[in-house]
């Protein structure tokens, strides 16, 4: 079911109806644009991690130094 | 909460759940709004997403964002704002709070802030802090807030204040 609500905030009155071909389109457009936009931000989380993984390679820190500088 | 709040409106969703709320005929007697919300979605996933539109139009938007990664910023159009969906700890809602500028006048854009976290007892969680514009001279009369797949469910609740500045 897809419902959408509306509450008038002069009247106090709340209604219920169901979404419009328009809005329910709009909505699987969202639905794709939030996925495309995670999906880039977990790569770009990933490729943050990984520059600075590589750094702390370079500096020979052992792995208790890099956690504590995680922290 | 100081006496210059004042609740204009609130909803409770229903058993039914539901995949917009609105509010709409606003009124123009306050200098700032804050829209409360608490809310969880019914699809797969630890973080969903959800948007608050003034007037039903996307606005422009910078984000601070950080889930189980390290934090990163982009922008957007639209507001992308957290919520819990089904993957999260069991009955746990987000917590969203948007304040919005000078809503009703009809002579500048209006700025607006959000801050937005997914509550979950787990190694992922989100948090999102958001800085807007509503690039329009037209007052906001109405907030959409749209779930962008499925429902938010049951007892998630929506509180919309308005704040005079005297």
């Amino acid at each position: 079911m897809t419902t959408a609500i509306e509450i008038n905030c002069t009247t106090g009155e709340v209604s219920e109806r169901q979404l419009t071909t328009a809005e329910l389109a709009q909505r699987e457009a969202d639905a794709q644009a939030y996925a495309d936009q995670k999906a880039a931000d977990d790569k770009a989380a990933a490729d943050k991690a990984a520059a600075r993984q590589a750094v702390y390679a370079k500096l020979g820190l052992t792995a208790d130094e890099i956690a504590a500088l995680a922290d | 909460m100081p006496n210059t709040y004042t609740l204009i409106a609130s909803n409770t969703v229903g058993s039914g759940g539901a995949a917009s709320v609105t509010f709409s005929s606003i009124p123009a007697t306050y200098t700032d709004l804050l829209l409360n919300i608490s809310a969880r979605s019914d699809q797969s996933g630890v973080n969903r997403s959800f948007k608050v539109q003034p007037n039903a139009t996307d606005i422009t938007a910078k984000r601070l964002g950080a889930e189980q990664s390290p934090m990163i910023t982009y922008s957007d159009s639209g507001i992308s704002l957290y919520l819990p969906g089904t993957g999260a700890t069991a009955s746990t809602f987000g917590n969203t709070y948007t304040y919005i500028s000078n809503y009703a006048s009809s002579t500048t854009y209006k700025s607006l802030s959000a801050d937005s976290v997914n509550e979950n007892n787990g190694t992922d969680s989100g948090l999102m802090l958001l800085a807007g514009l509503y690039s329009s001279n037209t007052a906001i009369t109405s907030l959409v807030c749209t779930i962008n797949a499925g429902n938010f469910v049951q007892y998630s609740t929506f509180y919309l204040y308005g704040i005079k500045n005297s």
